[in-house]
């Protein structure tokens, strides 16, 4: 089976990115999905405050998704659920199997990468203790509470304060659990601020910064866990634990981009996001292969998905219309002070962009502080003014081709603290 | 003067609401927040979002929502309706599945087509 582009994932990035390809004229168009439905991590986020960019209203995560696939719907895109796949080949061939169809071969002029991201889990942090029932990620916690309909728990601390470990301290107190204890080892949440005070403080649930879990206690299934405060160096510090008595531990401490059929198909990946390298339209490095979504980089907010994804199911339709850009008009963009990485990588100085949008996260909680831009050789570019940046929200600038083109070489990102 | 985190939007402005003042808001930068800023201290409102059994589905529940925000202190109440409600495939996303709830002109809608 040929296609003119084969997008791998139907959640919001995959979604969004067939829609925007549909939409600049590409016909062809396979979207691969694992689940049996579309609409992805969305599904199973059934709070609202989806959309406020986008649509400019408050939607939950379905509502959000269910828009798209109803736009889909009047496209005539080909949809494949229930569907793995395997492989994606240096050719483009993507290899995937289904019950429905068995093993197939799609051959794609054009790939779009969406396959989203995973959870870190207990292994990934080496909680100390016994192994009972009882430990799950958040995620998976929220998919059975939301979709399956079972409770997974009665008294719950939860490890970390991202997002989705915030949402379900809420979601598991409505649902007749007493969440104990927020427990995060960074000095600062990992969450959205408004998560922190309509999921934690609504409920009275206490947020235990500088502090983590030491041991998980409990034969068959959680008893207790131990919590003790950590130090700047993030090791507990003796004398400072608390019991809790809890037959529930959610952990919520990061999500991991899923490369796995990426690193397969040779595509550099970037240790600082887990994700591919990118070009300013999307395009991985290996030629007509895009991503977007969180199999790039994770993202708080699902708007800004929708936007990346848009570009690259854009960038994805010319490719596979015959418009490939050169690789050999490269700028490249650095991270520099307190810029943890960026997205993307590179610039092709060839494509036809009137602005680069460049995201990144900062390495720390930043007060009043600029943005600053420059080049190899020392000369600032661009600078924006923010009051408040902080690890847990994504920041974003818009550095315009006429800045771009007087760059001395490569691009930095970088933060000084303070400056007027 | 009361100092809160505005909840409406991911920003999280850090909103100053002046109870001696009519319940003027400073530190909004939408008019969302002037909104939120002054309901937080008079009549704190919230939009609830749960589940609610479904027969006849690929899934057996599914995602609700109140058609707009209830008091804050019927949340509990809200989540014990829910608990009586079982619909029936196919619902489609908006479709009202219990209306005026708990006295209010609140309404429990469908968020998603099952």
């Amino acid at each position: 089976m040929k296609y003119d582009l084969v997008i791998i994932g139907g959640g919001p990035a995959g979604l969004s990115a067939a829609n925007a390809a549909w939409e600049d004229g590409c016909r062809s168009i396979c979207i691969v999905e694992r689940d049996r439905e579309l609409g992805g991590i969305l599904n199973q986020c059934i709070h609202n405050g989806f959309g406020l960019h986008y649509f400019k209203e408050e939607l939950t995560g379905p509502e959000y998704a269910g828009r798209f696939i109803e736009m889909l719907r009047t496209t005539g895109v080909d949809v494949r659920l229930d569907a793995m796949v395997l492989e994606i080949t240096e050719e483009k061939n993507v290899h995937i199997v289904s019950s429905a169809g068995g093993y197939e071969i799609l051959e794609a002029d054009a790939v779009v990468l969406a396959m989203g991201c995973r959870e870190r889990t207990r292994g990934a942090i080496a909680i100390p203790g016994t192994r009972p029932a009882g430990v799950f990620t958040a995620g998976t916690a929220q998919r059975y509470l939301n979709m399956e309909g079972y409770m997974v728990g009665r008294r719950v601390v939860i490890l970390g304060s991202g997002d989705i470990g915030l949402i379900m301290a809420r979601r598991m107190t409505l649902e007749g659990a007493k969440v104990l204890a927020c427990v995060e080892v960074m000095p600062y949440s990992g969450g959205l601020t408004r998560n922190i005070v309509q999921c934690l403080n609504d409920f009275d649930i206490p947020l235990y910064l500088s502090h983590t879990i030491t041991d998980i206690q409990g034969k068959d299934r959680v008893e207790r866990v131990v919590v003790a405060e950590v130090g700047p160096d993030r090791r507990p510090i003796p004398g400072t634990e608390m019991t809790f008595d809890c037959d529930t531990v959610l952990l919520s401490v990061g999500l991991i981009p899923e490369n796995e059929l990426s690193r397969s198909a040779g595509i550099q990946i970037d240790a600082r996001t887990n994700g591919p390298v990118v070009y300013e339209n999307m395009e991985t490095s290996l030629p007509g292969v895009f991503a977007c979504g969180n199999v790039l980089h994770v993202h708080d907010l699902v708007d800004f998905v929708t936007a990346e994804a848009a570009r690259a199911g854009k960038s994805a339709a010319a490719y596979a219309a015959g418009k490939k850009l050169d690789a050999a008009q490269v700028l490249d963009i650095h991270n520099g002070n307190l810029v943890g990485y960026t997205v993307p990588q590179h610039v092709h100085m060839d494509a036809p962009f009137n602005a680069v949008d460049v995201f990144f996260r900062v390495r720390a909680v930043c007060g009043e502080s600029r943005i600053v831009v420059t080049d190899e050789a020392g000369a600032q570019i661009a600078s924006f003014r923010r009051e408040r940046m902080a690890p847990g929200e994504m920041e974003n600038i818009k550095l315009p081709r006429v800045l771009l083109e007087k760059a001395q070489g490569a691009v930095t990102v970088s933060i000084e603290e303070g400056a007027k | 003067m009361t100092n809160i985190i505005c909840i409406t939007c991911p920003k999280g402005c850090h909103l100053s609401v002046d109870e001696q003042n009519g319940y003027a808001v400073t530190g909004n930068a939408c008019p969302r927040g002037a909104e939120y800023g002054k309901n937080e201290l008079l009549h704190p409102v919230r939009v609830v979002t749960s589940t609610v059994r479904i027969e006849g589905a690929l899934l057996p529940r599914l995602p609700v929502k109140t058609d707009r925000p209830l008091p804050k202190e019927k949340m509990f109440d809200c989540m014990a309706l829910l608990d009586g409600i079982t619909a029936q495939s196919p619902v489609s996303v908006g479709q009202v599945l219990a209306a005026n709830i708990l006295g209010t002109d609140v309404n429990i809608v469908a968020a998603k087509t099952m």
